[in-house]
């Protein structure tokens, strides 16, 4: 066992480029963040605690962790769904149909935003059709559910997708041939198989959506206690200059991603642990 | 085909694969998620166009004559033109550090790039505004000395560099570790110098992914919206990129012009997915093409 922290190698370069590397991600990522935990030193325990416990905070919480967390399941769904659609059919336009899939990572949050608001409002191409049925989704929680739903979209089917690929269709055929049905067969060859990528882009689709802002801020119509999100709170307190307020929302903000990214690492390592075993 | 043999034991004639779908649901499960899609993706995307060309061509035209509008245009092309060339540095430094070299703290290294994709893009903004704003901690000093960050570019430049921090090193890492090293170090055990080993064994092999990273690096700088709304400070034709404007434009109910604006970026998205789908069928004719070598 060697005390070396690098093995050593023939190629040139690694001083300069790790050092580059380290000095760069300090400068734009490390440095800039541990700010925002000194910042929220300068506030006292009681005063953190009552200012991410006022009701407007709590109110915003629930509707960005249930939007997202809605929005995740949706996506579940629909996203293994179209994955499975994806990998396992031919249909014509398919390769087109893949490719918008990774729309929502492509369009800037703000043309979203304006795009779906301008469906669903009311006299917009759905919303003309729903609001008769006294289904109202622009300016609602609903909308900001339809936001977080739209960018959460390719999380769950790019995540699934691989591993419906790389799944042998020889178990399939011998639950067959051993007698059990096409249901039977996806429910207890195929499906245990993606529960782990399934479950892993559902919390991406989550993490994502629950720090999202443009594309919510337009169709959710922003009342207080009604329809306005976490981010667009620590906005609000950023204008009226209160930064101690707006940095301690963002100091629980951050500290659920990087419990989701801890989850989300653990899901990972959980898939990749399963196809190594088999 | 195992499945295929037990058939024809059976003695059935019938040539239909049983490890699919009966017709009916296989086209139930395509209405669906197509259903799906259209809902999400084609709509949102078709009414851009649709909102953008509502009042015609000319009035489209007309959208992008306004003084304002082309100074946004402007300043996302800057802030783009700045940030993207520094994160694809970024990238092939710390791909080439991470994929050729074993040392310790590797993967915690690579947990860090991800970070700004875990963070929400108001705290990206945020971040800086602590530490160059009014009333951070280099502001009273920044103000002395008649230095503008927040509510200038430099803060906008920021702000879209952290965001886009990860794409360029995203994209080339994992290619470049399952690439693995042998070919460098040939050229190098060779004599070349290290910078003649990129230039001429590593870049053309990582070219593709390299682009793509670029791409992707350069559409999320041009269409970040939250984090640059929060340092820039909605100066109208000064501190405001694209996307502002859009948002600008949609709160005065000016909504052909911010449609079409927002056209011009959803093209960009477009021109992105497009340039996804060539290099991934590069790299799908590039291994079927390496395939016959690999099996001698």
């Amino acid at each position: 066992m060697s005390f070396a922290l690098k093995q050593p190698s023939v190629l040139p370069g690694f001083g300069l480029t790790l050092g580059f590397s380290l000095f760069y991600l300090s400068l734009i990522v490390l440095i800039p963040l541990s700010g925002m935990f000194i910042k929220t030193s300068t506030l006292t325990w009681a005063q953190f605690w009552e200012t991410v416990t006022q009701p407007r905070a709590i109110a915003s919480y629930q509707l960005t962790f249930g939007a997202s967390l809605i929005g995740a399941l949706i996506n579940g769904l629909f996203g293994s769904l179209v994955a499975w659609v994806l990998v396992r059919y031919r249909f014509p336009g398919r390769s087109f149909v893949d490719a918008l899939v990774d729309l929502p990572f492509a369009l800037p949050t703000a043309v979203a935003g304006i795009a779906l608001t301008a469906i669903y409002s009311s006299n917009g191409w759905l919303g003309r059709h729903l609001e008769p049925l006294g289904i109202k989704v622009a300016f609602t929680p609903l909308g900001v559910l339809v936001a977080l739903t739209f960018i959460g979209l390719p999380f769950v089917v790019r995540t699934v997708q691989p591993v419906l690929q790389a799944l042998d269709k020889e178990a399939e055929e011998a639950a067959i041939t051993l007698g059990a049905n096409r249901w039977q067969t996806v429910r207890a060859v195929i499906l245990p198989e993606l529960w782990p990528a399934i479950f892993t882009g559902m919390a991406m689709a989550f993490a994502r959506a629950v720090g999202e802002y443009g594309s919510v801020i337009f169709i959710a119509g922003n009342m207080p206690l009604k329809s306005e999100i976490t981010p667009l709170l620590i906005m609000t307190k950023l204008e009226q200059y209160d930064y101690a307020g707006a940095t301690a929302l963002g100091v629980v903000m951050l500290v659920v991603s990087f419990v989701l990214s801890l989850l989300i690492n653990l899901l990972q390592w959980w898939s990749s642990d399963r196809r190594e075993t088999h | 085909m195992p499945a295929d043999i037990a058939l024809r034991a059976k003695g059935t004639t019938w040539k239909v694969s049983l490890t699919t779908e009966h017709p009916l649901v296989r086209w139930g499960f395509i209405a669906l998620a197509l259903g799906y899609l259209t809902l999400f993706l084609f709509i949102p995307l078709v009414a851009v166009f649709a909102e953008a060309l509502k009042n015609g061509l000319s009035g489209y035209v007309v959208s992008f004559m306004d003084e304002d509008a082309l100074a946004a245009i402007r300043l996302t092309l800057l802030a783009a033109s700045l940030a993207v060339p520094l994160n694809t540095a970024f990238g092939i430094a710390i791909a080439w550090a991470v994929s050729k070299f074993e040392f310790v703290g590797k993967q915690v290294l690579i947990t860090i790039i991800d970070i700004p994709l875990a963070v929400s893009p108001v705290i990206a903004g945020l971040i800086y505004v602590l530490l160059f704003g009014l009333q951070g901690w280099l502001g009273p000093w920044l103000s002395e000395h008649d230095i503008k960050i927040i509510f200038a570019l430099p803060g906008i430049v920021l702000a879209t560099l952290f965001v886009t921090v990860p794409f360029v090193a995203r994209e080339l890492i994992p290619f470049m570790q399952s690439q693995g090293r042998e070919e460098e170090e040939a050229a190098i055990t060779l004599g070349a110098s290290g910078w003649q080993t990129f230039i001429r064994v590593t870049l053309p092999n990582i070219k593709w992914s390299l682009l793509y990273g670029v791409i992707l690096c350069n559409a999320r700088a041009m269409g970040e919206f939250g984090a640059v709304s929060v340092v820039s400070g909605h100066i109208r034709g000064l501190t405001n990129t694209m996307p502002l404007h859009v948002e600008i434009l949609y709160n005065e109910y000016n909504a052909v012009a911010a449609f079409a604006v927002a056209s011009l970026l959803t093209l960009l998205a477009i021109v992105t997915l497009a340039a996804k789908s060539i290099v991934e069928h590069k790299y799908v004719s590039v291994e079927a093409a390496e395939e016959p070598l690999k099996t001698h």
